[in-house]
């Protein structure tokens, strides 16, 4: 298994992702750097949650422009799995590699906290392929524009194509406020045509500890790793 | 060197004016006495050119130089076995085992955050966090102590919206989780609201950095962000007492990069895995100023920089302003000569400025060059050791008045008081704040932000087969309102809730920064409060050896002449050894709630000073709660006893708003409901009873309450060791609380207002 | 009648996401260029047809809510239909 994490300057979930990986694959993924200009053949590449470039001018709009991305799309056009968390949703937004967009939290307040997952229905994805449709996994959320927001059009061609990961769900029937950002249909995460890239607002590597966090992003990350090894 | 008799047409007219002779006026409209003045004049043999005495002003200041407290701040306990650096540098070390070190320190930005909140806090946390990491240590946990005014106050919403974007803006960027702290409303802060930060980082102990300047020819190195006339005379303004016009102040307004302040974190910290990196300095209040006189006055030497190598932000800037501006994200650091390419770098592959900017020396003299001139030519020593002590007079009012439950008039049940006791923002939950920032970053953070009474944040790679690993408990604490009415008690009470709170989540209180935060010290009754409650706080610190390590003087917290409640907040560290023994304080279905430190004949509980008091007369008064240390030692000792015997489920100490308001807390998460064991004398008592008010609403101090399921043991426990407890009762799936049968509480309904005070008030805001 | 408030950071104020995107533009091959200032724009629409008024009251609510008058500057123009 040959992983590795993409690091922009302003990047600060890197180290978290790096170490869940390291829980089960028992090895550190490779780090790449936003200036690297070659990268070796991977099974997975992850860019992680942060803030690059400061979240200037828009989120993942600077670090989209960076020498790296061209390397991450060759590798997506290989077959290779990837996966944006949070501020790497935003970069894969932004680096046209997703559709649609992120804005900011409809209380337009940073928010950090707990939020039920319910898998969608999808089309064949390494990364949901361990789950059955209405599975729920409970894992957090930490952003500011978390929001998402697609046409009509590109709407239907996600919910109409298996192409909704994840939605936001309500964790008890009296939950009013389950959907963290006001994103529509309650999309949490979304996947590529041929269901290999993966972006999600929410942060599986932070949910690995039975302590704190609980288990579900571990489950999610561990399941996902070994069907992308096959 | 060329010397000073320079004519107007070598420089532009800007430098030249800075480089002129200053005279009186100069100097008093820089916030110096004419004593001060003159003082400094003898000191140096010269008139100070206008440079010059920028630097002597900044230095001078009370944020400098503690001129009105130094003198009681020097009898505060600072040492321990487990301190490895006291106060002086730019953060206090405790070793915590396993060769590794916490590094820690609170430092106020009150006068910034009301001038402009958000970027007030921001560069508030921002600084915290520099000083931190300046030490060598990876940063780890953030809190915040947030004092604002009543929240009736037309401005307050919009300073809450504001300083706590700002704190989340700078924290949630730079990527430390904010884990804690304490927000309160008072209208005494109605103009002058307190924002302290608090950061804690993690070192190896053979690897922590100091700021003494070392060599002379080392070379002296500016990095990280450019120099613009960002805040120029901060130290002096963080020194003043506020007037209307001072929020038209726009020159003081420091802007926060967390971009920047990561990429600056990231760089520091690569740079300190080599060995070249002799002394560091956080450029933080007088920027380039303080950093390079302390770093050259630690180290008995003299430095001499040169200004047009400082990188800079704006065109035309004079040798005064580089040296007084407060632009962020800058440090000092004096390399190992030879080293500078190596170093560059690092910093270059961050995307930051590195400037060699001139060199130690042995002189002891501030040597600066600006356009081929010499702009300042001083001696160091005065800048420090003439900085001016002051023994102010001062009287310590202490209430002695006590208050009797009798002396209440009010028709009012006790679920009355309830609901608004959670009704009120002091009490009421400050979820809304918390959601706003980041509190699981860096995926460590085990409890935090009301869950427990102390934020715990595991050490990362401590885990062994056996345990999670080790964590560090924090907490911020202070009741104003006691400091106030009687500052000794005050101070002692603010250090004992915060070794209470570290205990009652499960660990081991060790040491201490604080923020004094005060009014005019010039006033016989301030200084009072100053003088009184670092008394309390010395007698209470040196009981549970919790040494102050740290911390931060912010006086003159006044406007228009009003001051504000005395602020002594403690910041706390602990220590746990296995994170999972760690306590929360939500009580489990069936589980038997015992209060620590409560006699059995308890009826009448201390109601002076209380937030009963501030319910019912809209004030408070007479004697706070008195302080036992020996109790309040025993307590703390007793649950950290029976915690390690395996017995608790969960524990919250009694504080504002007293047991009930404390039991319902516990009751909340799981919507539990408890018959609650009354004394005997009370149980005939009707709901408007004041006594049974007093019962349930008095702050008395040393009490926790813990939850159990092995309710047995720690009884016997207990009487094993002679503690005072009593039973309150066991927990229930009615979600109802009980009191007798005249008086059942609907723990959801309480739970309901709990939850949506703040957000009613603040959604209804938008900035 | 439509207004347009342009805001900016006022002289001297830090503005990093500028530099954050001077960096980038500069990565991406762009040199000929300097100074860059970030701002915001709001466009309004003021129920009132006098431009006198308008600017008043556009004026108003520049400084009482929409510019953060401690650091940024504003202008506020008049958008004539086409």
């Amino acid at each position: 298994m040959r992983t590795a994490v993409a690091i922009f300057p302003g990047s600060n979930c890197d180290r978290d992702m790096a170490v869940a990986i390291k829980k089960i694959t028992g090895k550190s993924p490779l780090k790449l750097w936003h200036k690297d200009t070659e990268a070796p053949n991977l099974d997975l590449i992850v860019i992680p949650g942060g803030f690059s470039f400061g979240d200037y001018l828009r989120c993942g709009a600077l670090a989209a422009r960076s020498p790296i991305i061209k390397n991450i799309k060759n590798h997506v056009s290989r077959g290779g799995a990837l996966l944006g968390v949070c501020n790497g949703f935003q970069i894969l937004i932004e680096a046209n590699i997703l559709p649609g967009s992120l804005v900011r939290n409809k209380k337009l307040l940073f928010t950090c906290r707990e939020t039920t997952l319910e898998v969608q229905d999808s089309i064949q994805s390494p990364f949901l392929s361990s789950f059955n449709t209405g599975d729920c996994l409970n894992i957090p959320v930490a952003h500011n524009e978390g929001n998402y927001i697609a046409n009509n059009e590109l709407l239907k061609e996600l919910e109409n194509n298996g192409r909704i990961a994840f939605k936001y769900k309500k964790s008890s029937e009296i939950e009013t406020d389950y959907n963290p950002n006001g994103s529509l249909n309650d999309i949490a995460g979304i996947l590529s045509k041929n269901g290999r890239v993966l972006g999600m607002m929410p942060h599986p590597e932070r949910s690995i500890s039975s302590l704190h966090g609980g288990t579900d992003g571990l489950k999610f990350l561990t399941k996902s790793i070994e069907q992308i090894v096959g | 060197m060329k010397k000073r008799n320079l004519e107007l047409r070598d420089i532009n007219e800007n430098e030249y004016i800075a480089q002129q002779e200053s005279n009186l006026d100069q100097a008093l409209g820089m916030g110096l006495s004419k004593d001060e003045f003159e003082l400094i004049c003898n000191k140096i043999n010269k008139i100070p050119n206008q440079t010059e005495l920028g630097i002597f002003s900044a230095m001078f200041s009370e944020h400098c130089s503690y001129k009105s407290s130094k003198k009681w701040l020097k009898t505060l306990p600072t040492k321990a076995e487990h301190v490895i650096q006291g106060p002086g540098e730019n953060a206090g070390v405790i070793d915590i085992g396993n060769d590794q070190a916490a590094v820690f320190k609170i430092e106020s930005h009150n006068h910034p955050s009301f001038i402009e909140p958000y970027q007030g806090s921001a560069t508030g946390v921002g600084g915290i966090l520099r000083d931190v990491f300046t030490m060598g240590a990876r940063p780890i946990a953030l809190l915040n102590a947030l004092r604002f005014g009543s929240i009736n106050h037309p401005l307050t919403k919009h300073l809450v919206s504001g300083v706590v974007k700002g704190i989340g803006g700078y924290g949630n960027c730079i990527g430390i989780p904010t884990v804690g702290g304490e927000t309160n409303f008072n209208k005494s802060y109605d103009g002058n609201i307190l924002v302290n930060a608090m950061a804690v980082g993690l070192a190896q102990k053979d690897k922590i950095f100091y700021s003494a300047a070392t060599g002379a020819g080392n070379p002296v190195i500016y990095v990280g962000a450019k120099t613009g006339r960002d805040g120029i005379h901060g130290a002096t303004m963080a020194s003043a007492e506020f007037t209307e016009s001072s929020s038209e102040k726009r020159p003081t307004v420091q802007v926060g990069d967390p971009f920047t302040g990561k990429l600056l974190l990231e760089a520091c910290l690569e740079l300190m895995q080599t060995d070249v990196v002799l002394s560091i300095q956080d450029m933080g209040a007088a920027g380039l100023t303080s950093s390079s006189v302390e770093m050259a006055s630690k180290g008995g030497l003299g430095m001499h920089l040169n200004l047009d190598l400082v990188p800079i932000r704006e065109e035309g800037m004079t040798s005064y302003e580089i040296m007084l501006s407060e632009s962020q994200e800058r440090m000092l650091m004096i390399l190992k000569p030879g080293s500078e390419e190596a170093a560059k770098l690092i910093f270059n592959k961050w995307d930051l400025d590195f400037a060699n900017i001139g060199e130690v020396t042995n002189t002891g003299r501030l040597v600066l060059d600006k356009n081929g001139f010499e702009a300042c030519n001083i001696p160091i020593n005065p800048l420090v050791e003439d900085a001016p002590e002051y023994d102010r007079p001062y009287e310590i009012l202490q209430n002695k008045k006590i208050i009797k439950s009798d002396d209440f008039q009010s028709n009012q049940t006790l679920n009355d008081i309830l609901i608004k006791m959670f009704k009120s923002p002091n009490i009421a939950s400050k979820k809304w704040i918390w959601e706003q920032y980041d509190s699981s970053v860096m995926g460590d953070t085990i409890l935090c932000n009301g869950k427990s009474d102390a934020a715990i944040v595991k050490i990362h790679g401590t885990e062994t087969k056996k345990s999670l690993g080790k964590g560090i408990a924090m907490t911020t604490d202070c009741t104003p309102r006691y400091v106030k009415s009687d500052p000794i008690i005050g101070g002692m009470q603010a250090v004992c809730e915060a070794a209470r709170n570290i205990a009652a989540s499960g660990a081991k209180p060790l040491a201490i920064t604080n923020n004094l935060n005060f009014g005019n010290p010039e006033k016989i009754n301030v200084m009072g409060e100053i003088v009184g409650s670092i008394k309390g706080i010395s007698q209470a610190a040196s009981t549970f050896n919790t040494p102050i390590v740290s911390g931060n003087v912010s006086l003159y917290n006044e406007t228009n002449g009003q001051g504000i409640l005395p602020t002594p907040v403690i910041g706390m560290v602990g220590i746990i050894d296995e994170v999972e023994s760690c306590l929360g304080i939500s009580a489990g279905n069936n589980n038997t709630l015992i209060i620590l430190g409560q006699k059995q004949n308890f009826t009448e509980g201390w109601l002076g000073c209380s937030l009963y008091q501030e319910i019912i007369i809209d004030d408070f008064d007479g004697a706070p709660p008195p302080i036992d240390l020996r109790t309040e030692k025993q307590i703390i000792e007793t649950i950290m006893t029976l915690n390690n015997n395996k017995l608790l489920t969960g524990a919250h100490d009694i504080s504002d708003g007293g047991l009930l308001t404390a039991t319902c807390e516990m009751l909340f998460e799981n919507r539990l409901g408890l018959n609650v064991n009354l004394p005997k004398t009370l149980l005939s008592s009707n709901s408007k009873d004041h006594l049974l008010h007093s019962w349930c609403f008095g702050e008395d101090q040393n009490r926790i309450i813990i939850s159990t399921n092995e309710s047995d043991k720690v009884v016997s426990l207990l009487k094993e060791n002679l503690i005072d407890y009593y039973i309150l009762g066991t927990t229930n799936t009615s979600s109802n609380l009980n009191l007798n049968e005249l008086d059942t509480i609907s723990i959801k309904e309480i739970y309901n207002i709990n939850e949506s005070t703040i957000p009613s008030l603040m959604d209804t805001y938008k900035s | 009648m439509k207004v347009e408030v342009n805001i900016s950071l006022k002289e001297g104020v830090l503005d990093p996401e500028g530099q954050a995107i001077d960096n980038t533009l500069r990565n991406l091959g762009y040199n000929n260029f300097d100074n860059i200032r970030t701002g915001k724009q709001i466009i309004l629409n003021i129920d009132e047809t006098d431009e006198n008024e308008v600017l008043k009251q556009a004026d108003k609510m520049c400084q009482e809510l929409l510019v953060n008058i401690v650091i940024e500057n504003y202008q506020i123009n008049i958008i004539k239909d086409k």
